[in-house]
């Protein structure tokens, strides 16, 4: 696993940070205030996992005045697309070798 | 051939020009699955936990911790392909071996599905289980952005 799948990974490894992502997904740009309202947990927990989701790339803040407004960035996934295609191509690769063996073995 | 990538499973077929029991024990016998997957201590019996193991890499030991799932001669084989220490930091899959009579031989079906559907009992009073998630998720990834 790549480094940076590996960090979308771990990022999204919480439900509480899934649950944010799927809900500025489905709703648009939201503040932390709007977010922690939905969320069930405090602020400062809803603001400490924003920014692991930040760092994992998978979403976006903007600042207007004294808001921050924060909006989900699909983009960030690409890594665990990546990883799945790596999958696939291990897999690939994995069957050529199947039909080889086969070919040689007893009937 | 056909792969097919979806953030949820990966699918792999191909039509193979031999009998499905041969087949069937170059997917169940420890030594010959080696020669074409990953050095392995597999056993053909539901419940059996082992392991395959890969080269070690800069993120990832190498080991693929596993348990027989199903079995069901000729036809299906199911194990877990579990990697890393648990289920908030590692990936747990299924991989679904499916194996199909035809005129010329037998279709190989690998499915290896993204997340268990028992994964969500790791996350116990969760709000949003990783099935869920991945199923939005392969909605807004077939979105434009």
């Amino acid at each position: 696993m790549t480094q940076l799948a590996d960090s979308v990974f771990r990022s999204l490894s919480d439900p509480t940070r899934r649950g944010l992502l799927e809900r500025l997904t489905r709703h648009g740009e939201q503040t932390v205030w709007m977010l922690t309202r939905h969320s069930g947990v405090s602020q400062p927990a809803v603001s400490k996992h924003l920014g692991v989701l930040k760092r994992a790339g998978l979403v976006h803040l903007r600042h207007t005045g004294r808001e921050t407004r924060y909006s989900a960035h699909p983009q960030g996934l690409a890594p665990l697309i990546d990883w799945l295609n790596a999958y696939a191509t291990f897999w690939n690769d994995r069957f050529d070798r199947l039909e080889s063996l086969l070919k040689g073995m007893e009937p | 051939m056909n792969a097919e990538a979806t953030s949820r499973t990966l699918v792999i077929e191909r039509e193979l020009p031999h009998p499905p029991e041969k087949v069937w024990r170059a997917l169940t016998d420890s030594a010959l699955i080696s020669q074409w997957l990953l050095q392995n201590d597999f056993q053909p019996s539901v419940g059996h936990q082992f392991k395959f193991r890969a080269p070690p890499m800069p993120q990832w030991n190498g080991i693929v911790d596993c348990e027989v799932l199903e079995l069901e001669q000729h036809r299906r084989l199911a194990y877990s392909w579990n990697v890393g220490p648990d289920a908030a930091q590692g990936i747990r899959t299924v991989v679904t071996w499916t194996l199909t009579r035809t005129p010329g031989g037998v279709l190989l079906r690998m499915e290896q599905s993204g997340f268990r559907a028992d994964q969500d009992a790791n996350y116990k009073g969760a709000s949003y289980g990783w099935q869920r998630f991945m199923a939005g998720l392969e909605r807004v990834l077939s979105q434009p952005v």
